[in-house]
């Protein structure tokens, strides 16, 4: 991890593929941060989710590897049935403890140890889904001083999961998710 | 940079199950580990890790809850189809050419990779040459995977992996059930040997023709993961398997004199033939 390197940390359930798609193909193509995404999928989902959201980014997508740095300017995915965190050092880690949430990949488990590992910039961004993962999580990113941004319930396909993040942690801005790439690409400039 | 309390308290944790019970977790990698800590303080309702170190100092805690709750955890029968399917096609067919063969399951928590590698060896003939040796550092999960009794659920869930694995017969066949949990079959533990072994400080206790070690080596930092794959060396014959959990890999060790990757699915790797290291 390269001193200081802005990490953006997003979760999403139900409704988050098409979500994500909106999400990356407005980000700009040279984005000076790394995402790492949490999206709740069935095992075997990981490849073709990755396929087709390389369709609408410019950044490139690839899935988090357990070991592997964690670049800027790559959004990574978590593959199925394993949590995502992130080590210290900025590389990233799989683990097969317990579900969270009933979930495996869970956004909680993520942004949590986010919250605890990375020392640059962070944002936690929680988008459509239909539970209460991610919500924790947040609080925890904010407690350490990184920032939230929520994709607005109106707009969100699956409104519970952003309308938890929001009662549970707060958010500093609550946004469609045209405007959530926007802020992405004016905090992150190249 | 000035260290945060919690990363003191965890490092005086770590010391205090080192010096006062033997257990030795510094080679653990942080993030899962200290979710597992911060885990115990919530199971204990201690307020931190200080609090949790004092009551295992002076045990009012027991050593054995605190290390069941810190090591590998549950598992499913047959989970990773494909990597069971594999060891069938690849490894089956050389373990047959041994009269006897031995086999490490290292980390087998609550044993069901354990019983559900025995389910596919019985099918393919081979179970009544083999030992397995079923191993972990709970005490606690030796005891449940002893036991062989699971949540009916498990079963249910697990049926369709059963047969992706390439089983041949009735899943439900291996079990009894009762009162909403599953019995396994005594059968299927005739030959496996359950024993505490601890990855990081014991050393070889067997020849194995086949060690498998699944999402084990993920919990651990890179020293500690080398350790063990060079014990699982010294424990595999010329020409023995090795099998990872799926998202794992020796690609970040410098042992690829070592082990030859036979197939990305499991994924598998074997023992160079040529060798006497």
């Amino acid at each position: 991890m390269r001193e200081g390197a802005s990490l953006v940390v997003v979760g999403a359930s139900a409704g988050g593929v098409l979500a994500l798609r909106s999400l990356l193909s407005g980000l700009r193509a040279d984005l000076a941060a790394s995402l790492v995404i949490v999206l709740h999928i069935r095992e075997s989902g990981v490849d073709s989710l990755i396929g087709l959201l390389n369709q609408s980014s410019r950044i490139p997508v690839r899935e988090a590897l357990h070991g592997a740095p964690i670049d800027t300017g790559v959004a990574y995915v978590a593959p199925g049935n394993y949590h995502l965190l992130i080590e210290r050092e900025g590389c990233f880690a799989l683990s097969v403890d317990d579900k969270v949430c009933h979930a495996r990949p869970s956004i909680d488990v993520l942004f949590a140890s986010a919250a605890d590992a990375w020392r640059g910039p962070l944002v936690g961004v929680v988008l459509t889904g239909s539970n209460e993962d991610g919500a924790r999580g947040l609080a925890e990113i904010r407690a350490r001083g990184g920032r939230a941004w929520v994709q607005s319930p109106a707009e969100a396909e699956a409104p519970q999961m952003p309308e938890a993040a929001i009662r549970v942690a707060g958010a500093d801005a609550v946004l469609p998710l045209a405007d959530i790439a926007r802020n992405i690409n004016q905090a992150f400039p190249p | 940079m000035k260290r945060s309390v919690e990363d003191i308290e965890l490092g005086l944790f770590v010391e205090a199950l080192k010096q006062r019970h033997g257990y030795d977790f510094s080679g653990y990698a942080e993030a899962s580990f200290r979710r597992r800590v911060q885990g115990l303080c919530i199971h204990f309702r201690t307020d931190n890790i200080s609090q949790l170190t004092e009551q295992l100092l002076h045990d009012r805690i027991a050593i054995g809850d605190v290390v069941s709750q810190l090591s590998v955890p549950v598992s499913e029968f047959f989970r990773d189809p494909p990597s069971f399917a594999t060891l069938r096609r690849a490894v089956f067919p050389v373990l047959a050419s041994y009269p006897h063969i031995n086999i490490w399951q290292a980390g087998c928590a609550r044993g069901e990779e354990v019983y559900s590698l025995a389910i596919l060896l019985t099918e393919a003939g081979l179970y009544d040459r083999c030992r397995i040796y079923a191993t972990d550092i709970s005490e606690h999960a030796l005891a449940a995977a002893r036991e062989g009794v699971y949540p009916d659920r498990e079963l249910r869930q697990s049926a369709s992996s059963y047969f992706e694995a390439g089983g041949s017969g009735t899943l439900s066949d291996y079990f009894h059930a009762r009162y909403g949990h599953i019995k396994l079959d005594d059968d299927l533990k005739r030959n496996v040997t359950f024993a505490e072994h601890n990855l990081a400080l014991d050393g070889v206790f067997c020849e194995a023709q086949l060690v498998l070690c699944r999402n084990v080596l993920i919990y651990f930092k890179p020293p500690l993961q080398r350790r063990a794959l060079d014990l699982f060396h010294a424990s595999l014959v010329r020409g023995g398997f090795l099998c990872l959990g799926n998202k794992e890999s020796l690609s970040r060790h410098d042992i690829g004199d070592h082990f030859t990757l036979v197939d990305r699915q499991g994924p598998l790797y074997r023992r160079v033939l040529d060798t006497d290291a």
